[in-house]
């Protein structure tokens, strides 16, 4: 029985020829990633279980972006921490206020990423990281504490989803309307302990920034991780960003899927998630004119430069709508400037948006734009659970940036044709 | 063995409702302890539940990596959690933190809020002393148990020494 793309990474880091779904394993790591809120927690646990040193200080990266710049006196004391860690440690990779991006839009830009790699983090969407062709999953603080000492970690080795991409998107339809209708067709649970592998020749229709949101979003519908073919699109984005030996993996051709699914970008249609789970999908058209009080566009799964430029097509010469906040936020210094030098932070600025410094604050009800009761935000980030982004009685669609944009001129749920 | 009573919640509990992000700016487990699940339940963590045990339904404990969420359940003095199914850190950060938790479809189905349930860890029997109905939880594979067993992933490791390459 042949392998599928992860569970050959998996071997290979096993050292074995080969790996079967469900079995244990311990494998080795390439890259082990926290930030302000759970490197605390490990920092802790790794101290006072007497450990000294972590394995490799060029392979654990640090990365302040959650409750930063820091939002009260309480998170300033993790993020000191957590900071404190780093300096001690020597990492080479540690990331905090003014050169820091959100993790998940970071950890690719400066190459700490590549294909065929094993990277854990203390952050569900670490998933992001098989838009790469690498196999990159979330876990908690101590899994990441045992990890920082021994630069291994266990796995279940997943049996897999495969989800076969045809067709071409349509103008306005991007890898955020791909992941939440696969959520909507299988479900929060679907591909539970899974993995989600993409494949077919609607991958090469994708730039890298969709499939980041489509990786990203794996763990929305219980996955281990998704994970993306390495393509002649993914060479390009990696030269230059990654300058170390690394191998490109691909499924066998006998390899067993548990279930494979069908989506031809064709047909699909701008896609959103109502309130309060991300599989409670529909299109646009069938939710338009729904009342928003707030849209925020950024995030890990959205706040990369395709996303700011679709925004910043549907912003020019048009204004936020009266009684609608537009909060924007790029997810990494680095887009942040190249807006600026592109003109687009002038459009989001002359158009009403709030533009603020890359974080994770909105999508977790952390800081720069929480809710309170009765209000509902359409947001391109990655959850609408009860109570994310504030009070309990307030509520979360998720979009893609050209919807969310579009929503924020119209005043009410709308798509990008429904305003031109 | 644990015998406790029975609080009981929904599918897809998530981890946001189990312990808010707005929270997690102080983890201490007195803080952890005083908001979890108050966003689906206020009452819950005004109470006290030394030995109590949380019964959920599928994909327990979905979303966030946060390990805040089985810590902030044990600080409430819970015992374990039975759940028809639970999402995968969820299900690892239990384990690694030393917190019992068994997965049981049909005891998460049958189990009323407020019986009276007996859970033995070792065989994995769940007896719901209310009704008399027993049922039996998957049983943990062997590596997974010596972590249990050891209380937690880091004494594994530390007593299994780190950087080991098989299991």
């Amino acid at each position: 029985m042949g392998m599928t793309m992860t569970q050959k990474i998996i071997a290979a880091h096993v050292g074995v020829e080969s790996v079967k779904a469900g079995e244990l394993v311990e494998a080795r790591l390439d890259l082990c990633m926290s930030n302000d809120i759970t490197s605390p927690v490990s920092a802790d646990i790794f101290e006072q279980a007497g450990f000294d040193k972590v394995f490799n200080k060029d392979k654990v990266a640090i990365i302040l972006d959650h409750y930063t710049p820091c939002k009260d006196i309480d998170s300033a004391r993790l993020s000191k921490k957590a900071r404190q860690f780093a300096r001690k440690q020597g990492l080479t990779h540690f990331y905090d206020t003014g050169n820091v991006g959100i993790e998940h839009a970071l950890v690719p830009e400066k190459g700490l990423a590549a294909p065929g790699e094993i990277i854990i983090g203390a952050d569900s969407h670490t998933c992001t990281y098989g838009a790469l062709g690498a196999f990159s999953t979330g876990v908690g603080s101590t899994d990441l504490a045992a990890s920082w000492a021994s630069g291994y970690s266990w796995f279940k080795v997943p049996s897999a989803i495969k989800v076969v991409l045809t067709g071409k998107p349509g103008r306005w339809v991007t890898g955020k309307d791909v992941i939440l209708h696969l959520i909507g067709e299988i479900g929060v649970d679907g591909a539970l302990y899974k993995s989600i592998e993409f494949t077919g020749p609607g991958v090469s229709e994708l730039e890298m920034d969709d499939r980041f949101t489509i990786a990203n979003m794996a763990i929305e519908a219980g996955g281990k991780n998704g994970i993306f073919p390495v393509d002649v699109k993914t060479l390009e984005y990696i030269s230059g960003r990654v300058e170390r030996p690394y191998q490109v993996f691909e499924p066998d051709e006998d390899a067993e899927y548990e279930r494979v699914v069908e989506i031809n970008l064709s047909e699909l249609k701008n896609t959103v998630s109502m309130p309060s789970l991300p599989s409670n999908t529909r299109t646009v058209d069938e939710v338009k004119g729904t009342h928003i009080d707030q849209v925020v566009i950024g995030s890990c799964t959205n706040g990369r430069m395709k996303d700011m430029r679709i925004a910043a097509e549907i912003f020019e010469n048009r204004r936020v709508a009266d009684g609608i906040r537009c909060n924007i936020v790029p997810a990494t210094q680095a887009i942040y400037l190249q807006c600026i030098e592109e003109g687009i932070m002038e459009i989001f600025v002359k158009a009403g948006c709030a533009v603020n410094t890359p974080s994770c604050g909105p999508c977790m009800g952390g800081h720069m734009g929480v809710m309170c009761e009765g209000e509902r935000t359409i947001s391109t980030t990655n959850r609408n659970f009860v109570g994310r982004m504030g009070h309990v009685e307030s509520e979360i669609i998720l979009a893609s940036p050209a919807v969310a944009a579009a929503s924020a001129v119209a005043g009410f749920v709308a798509g990008p044709e429904d305003i031109e | 063995m644990v015998k406790g009573r029975v609080f009981k919640f929904g599918d897809d509990v998530n981890t946001d409702v189990i312990i808010p992000a707005r929270y997690l700016n102080d983890p201490s487990l007195e803080n952890m302890a005083k908001h979890c699940m108050e966003d689906i339940d206020p009452e819950f963590p005004k109470q006290d539940h030394t030995g109590d045990i949380m019964v959920g339904g599928w994909n327990f404990g979905c979303g966030s990596s946060r390990e805040h969420a089985p810590v902030s359940i044990k600080a409430c003095g819970v015992s374990c959690v039975i759940a028809a199914s639970f999402a995968r850190i969820f299900y690892r950060n239990a384990i690694n933190i030393g917190f019992p938790i068994l997965e049981c479809p049909e005891a998460a189905e049958e189990i009323a809020a407020g019986d009276t349930v007996s859970v033995d860890f070792e065989t994995g029997t769940i007896i719901d002393e209310t009704t008399g109905q027993e049922f039996k939880a998957a049983a943990f594979p062997p590596f997974i148990q010596k972590i249990i067993k050891a209380g937690g992933l880091i004494n594994y490791r530390k007593e299994e020494g780190k950087a080991k390459n098989e299991l």
